[in-house]
């Protein structure tokens, strides 16, 4: 049990930070978005491992230069952000997949939590932390750009500022989730907890609530029944918080037909 | 008092003249009233005046003159995951439960409301709602702008009724954007008829001819002038 106390720490504050930012994301519905999003981490973290440094950083970078592309993008054209990213997200994941050297390409698409050190850990302990604390200072303003920006800039919010921080917000949780789930499943610890929280919350606080609940309880059943069975955790955390969805989906089937 | 001086405002969206040349003033308490067919840039003054959108020529509030805005329209789902009293309290830490009571009376909402889903209230409520949520700032001026197709003539009749209170208890002023005639007759203190430029500007009675509804709708017969009525 030791041996995973450290793996299980991080894997529950980087699912807490990542399933609070998903609840904006699903008020946003920015859902699909975010998803292809998470592939844009893999060339970064291939030209970081080419080049020896932290793949982290590699993600990280990446990330946040796209984010601030889309922000651009959103306010300066009118192109579709769902074809722009539809089109150049899943060629990043291609670009990525093809100069990832292969016996790192697995790890990077679905995750190993287990291989992080002990310095990584708390970082990415502490960064998790810092993204709540941020989420939780801004959230009544994200909410409102959310429900309806005209409004919000009426009481001197300023959109597209939130946007920016909130995108690089995304960024920052997607770069912390990919070592846990991976490039390929990290849409998934950002969106599904929040999703699941959604079918059966009425409230924003019961909302954020459920989300970070959900996503906790699946990433800390992740790690335990991966260590127990010899997995890889990311996939068992993502079908676990599946699971959490469809019993969700028919709590709300039974409230609405009821 | 002046509180509002508009001079030689236009204002484009992608390069498209959607106001040309627009010129009033509006007075402490008063009503003013912009009428217009759909697409006559409206929504687009009103966004204008608050600084919502940019604009050319001058737009001058009186010093210290806080505006409310309640939008047309809100494109939200109807599970949205917010109560209606959460989405009072988003103003920030500043709103109390006894403000929110407070401004529900105001807008003769059932303060059972609040905790229904913002998204599952009907439309009608959710004007109510948007417009005690502007209220909640103190504003001096409520800038009103009409949902069309949404409201069932009762509910926009209330709706009025709740806005005419409002100006009266609160002494606030008014500017809305309306489709109903009968409203700006009974109401308004000044009206702005308006497609793209500003086609009268006055009293109601006295700008609003036959013709002058005839050339601002183009031609459609949409509204006359009842002698009794006045």
């Amino acid at each position: 049990m030791q041996e995973i106390t450290l793996p299980l720490l991080v894997a529950v504050f980087v699912a807490a930070s990542a399933s609070l930012l998903g609840s904006f994301a699903i008020l946003k519905r920015m859902a699909l978005v975010g998803d292809a999003l998470s592939h844009v981490a893999l060339p970064g973290m291939a030209l970081a491992i080419l080049f020896k440094f932290n793949p982290f950083l590699g993600a990280v970078v990446f990330l946040a230069v796209t984010v601030a592309g889309i922000w651009v993008i959103e306010y300066r054209s009118s192109l579709s952000l769902e074809t722009i990213v539809g089109v150049f997200f899943t060629a990043s994941l291609a670009i990525g997949a093809l100069i990832m050297p292969e016996h790192d390409l697995i790890e990077a698409l679905f995750g190993n939590i287990t291989s992080l050190s002990t310095a990584e850990s708390l970082i990415s302990i502490a960064l998790s932390i810092i993204l709540i604390v941020l989420l939780m200072f801004i959230y009544k303003r994200l909410t409102l750009n959310m429900v309806s920006q005209e409004m919000a800039q009426s009481i001197g919010i300023n959109n597209k500022r939130l946007e920016l921080i909130f995108l690089l917000s995304f960024a920052l949780a997607v770069a912390l989730g990919i070592r846990f789930v991976g490039a390929l499943l990290m849409g998934s610890l950002v969106i599904i907890p929040a999703a699941s929280a959604k079918n059966i919350a009425k409230s924003l606080r019961a909302f954020m609530y459920g989300s970070v609940i959900f996503g906790v309880t699946a990433a800390g059943a992740g790690i335990y029944i991966s260590h127990i069975y010899k997995l890889t955790p990311g996939p068992i955390f993502i079908i676990i918080s599946a699971s959490i969805f469809l019993a969700t989906l028919l709590m709300r089937q039974i409230r609405i037909y009821s | 008092m002046k509180i509002l001086e508009v001079k030689n405002l236009y204002s484009s969206i992608n390069g498209a003249n959607i106001l040309e040349d627009i010129n009033f003033d509006v007075n402490k308490g008063d009503v003013l009233a912009i009428i217009g067919p759909n697409g006559a840039g409206k929504t687009v003054l009103l966004k204008s005046l608050i600084g919502l959108i940019p604009y050319t020529g001058s737009i001058k509030w009186a010093q210290g003159i806080k505006t409310g805005y309640v939008p047309q329209r809100m494109d939200i789902e109807t599970d949205v995951p917010l109560t209606v009293k959460e989405f009072f309290r988003l103003r920030g830490p500043s709103i109390t439960d006894e403000k929110i009571q407070e401004t529900l009376d105001f807008v003769q909402l059932d303060k059972r409301l609040l905790k229904k889903g913002f998204g599952e209230i009907s439309i009608g409520q959710r004007q109510r709602v948007l417009v005690a949520w502007a209220v909640l700032g103190s504003p001096d001026v409520l800038l009103f702008d009409e949902p069309t197709a949404d409201i069932d003539i009762a509910g926009q009749e209330s709706i009025y009724k709740m806005l005419y209170h409002l100006q009266k208890n609160l002494g606030l002023t008014v500017i809305l954007v309306s489709h109903d005639l009968n409203i700006v007759y009974r109401h308004a203190a000044t009206v702005l008829c308006l497609n793209r430029k500003n086609l009268c500007y006055g009293a109601p009675k006295e700008v609003l001819s036959t013709e002058q509804l005839q050339s601002l709708y183009g031609g459609e017969k949409v509204f006359f002038q009842h002698k009794h009525h006045l």
